[in-house]
């Protein structure tokens, strides 16, 4: 990829970040962030691609540390924000009962 | 040999980075929250599989193990976790992801020629380490593992000056010769620098660093992308960074604290100074059924929660103490303070968790010019959120956050374990007003007494 490429795609991925969440509310932050949190553990694709070129034993190992934390940041991260989110969407049911 | 032409993977690429888009998207709403997280998902998972599909990997029985034993790590423990520690959980997984990008960084050090490549190589591994070490100081602090006042030490200032030269100059002879040995170096100092911002930070301020370092693992997972060229890596990332930015503001504002202040506050002394020390000075404290008239004969009571009654698990003998109030005719509010719990809006999960109806939680703008004509302010395991020294005292470590007015109130109680100071460690002078009283004991026991006193009236 030549650098002016590289350069547009991070420059226009800033303007988004910005913008989609520029308008969230405080009781919405902390799932967000954690959201955010689950998505930088993407860097398991990096880490595949570097324990997958290891030559030696010695990069494998280290490379499939890599791997397994970038596992638990992605897996677990997705999890964890599910499970916050499940307990707002339970919150609406149960007042929509009450109506009821 | 790879399945999939480039053209196939770049696209699929394109898909997953949209995925993140929505996903950011759609968590920035509560109708949308969740669905929003599993698009997030998806994208990830059409990801992992074109990385797969793309490259020519070996190994790929070892990658694929390695990928199992993470997920059962990690599943059980998300799944399982309290609701209430869930914040360290976040800092943690923060914190692996910013290892691992440093990790990746290393590795590919060699690969990497251009010196633009090495300065993507050296910015990824100092980030990266920083956001490692700095997430696991944080883990602690709020696991409560150590000390959650600012630990400052003499010289601290002059030891990350010298830590950043030595950063500096390590990444310089990085970009230069491609050295393994410095490149490890500044692994770490990166692990030290990030303990070395960490520690200073007031308890009360944790919630913002991980939103910070969060933000901050995002950069250094672009930069590999950019190390790699892989276009998801430098989407996803950069996005986590963007974001990330904007929601360690806004929580700051929440807090009327600037990130500045709160990472380089502690290095100018002084204003940082708490105190866990018990205080002897009188106060008045009550029993059960004392605190049980006060509210039954009150005709509008305002319930302040916070951190203490999430820990004691009694959200629901709190949610039935107010369905007897109001069964009396009593209005009943619960006036949510922003940061009340240990993060922006954890107190809300806490509470929907105990069923709570949304309709009786009111934001801190909404409910501060109600508590003059509220006969109780029920203040139950929180202490910082109502504490007027936010207000009054320019020194504290606390002044400037907004806090909910308990004091305006007719009558205050506080529920609390015990006369040690809150989270910010702080002395809070609501404590010791003539119409405050004090019910101490464990939040679910002492509210079950109240609430079977309330009942007998």
């Amino acid at each position: 990829m030549d650098s002016i490429n590289i350069l547009t795609f991070f420059v226009l991925a800033v303007f988004v970040g910005f913008e989609v969440v520029s308008k969230v509310s405080s009781t919405l932050h902390t799932p967000l962030m954690s959201g955010a949190n689950a998505i930088h553990g993407i860097i398991l694709v990096g880490a595949i691609i570097v324990a997958g070129h290891a030559e030696s034993a010695g990069i494998l190992i280290l490379a499939l540390l890599a791997v397994l934390m970038a596992t638990v940041n992605l897996v677990g991260g997705f999890v964890v924000t599910d499970r916050m989110l499940e307990m707002f969407s339970g919150k609406k049911k149960a007042s929509e009962g009450a109506q009821k | 040999m790879s399945l999939i032409s480039v053209e196939v993977e770049a696209l699929l690429y394109l898909f997953a980075a949209v995925c993140f888009i929505m996903a950011l998207k759609g968590l920035s709403s509560p109708k949308s929250a969740r669905r929003g997280n599993l698009i997030g998902a998806l994208g990830a998972l059409v990801g992992i599989a074109t990385v797969f599909l793309a490259e020519e990997l070996r190994n790929v029985g070892w990658i694929l193990l390695v990928i199992g034993v993470g997920t059962l790590i990690s599943v059980p423990a998300s799944r399982m976790v309290k609701m209430t520690q869930m914040p360290q959980l976040v800092a943690l997984f923060n914190g692996v992801g910013g290892g691992a990008a440093a990790i990746v960084a290393l590795l590919e050090l060699r690969a990497a020629d251009t010196p633009g490549f090495l300065i993507a190589v050296a910015f990824t591994i100092f980030i990266g380490s920083i956001s490692f070490s700095g997430s696991v100081i944080t883990f602690a602090k709020l696991q409560e593992m150590m000390t959650t006042r600012p630990v400052i030490f003499a010289g601290q200032r002059y030891v990350m000056i010298i830590l950043s030269v030595l950063a500096l100059a390590g990444a310089v002879l990085v970009v230069l010769d491609g050295n393994l040995v410095i490149a490890t170096l500044l692994l770490v100092v990166g692990l030290v620098m990030g303990l070395l911002l960490v520690l200073p930070v007031g308890g009360a301020d944790v919630p913002i660093v991980i939103s910070l370092l969060n933000a901050m693992t995002g950069l250094a997972v672009a930069a590999s992308g950019l190390v790699l060229g892989n276009t998801l890596l430098l989407v996803g990332g950069t996005l986590v960074g963007a974001s990330g930015t904007i929601l360690t503001r806004a929580m700051a504002s929440a807090m009327g604290r600037s990130v500045n202040n709160i990472i380089f506050g502690a290095f100018k002394g002084g204003s940082t100074a708490g105190s866990t020390e018990v205080s002897d000075r009188p106060v008045k404290s009550g029993s059960a059924e004392d605190v049980a008239i006060l509210l039954g004969y009150a005709q509008k009571v305002i319930v302040v929660p916070g951190y203490g009654l999430a820990v004691a698990q009694a959200q629901h003998t709190m949610y039935e103490l107010a369905k007897a109030l109001e069964a009396k005719g009593i209005e009943v509010v619960f006036g949510i303070h922003p940061v009340a719990g240990r993060m922006p809006g954890h107190m809300n999960v806490l509470l929907a968790e105990a069923n709570v109806p949304y309709e009786v939680l009111q934001e801190m703008d909404e409910v501060n010019p109600q508590f003059k004509t509220a006969d109780v302010c029920l203040v139950v395991g929180a202490n910082d959120v109502v504490n007027p020294s936010a207000k009054t005292t320019p020194g504290s470590p606390i002044y400037g956050m907004p806090i909910l007015d308990a004091g305006d109130a007719k009558q205050v109680v506080f529920l609390k374990r015990s006369m040690r100071p809150g989270f910010a460690g702080i002395e809070n002078e609501l404590l010791y007003e003539p119409n405050t009283t004090l019910l101490f004991g464990d939040a679910k026991e002492t509210l079950s007494k109240v609430l079977s006193a309330v009942k007998a009236l």
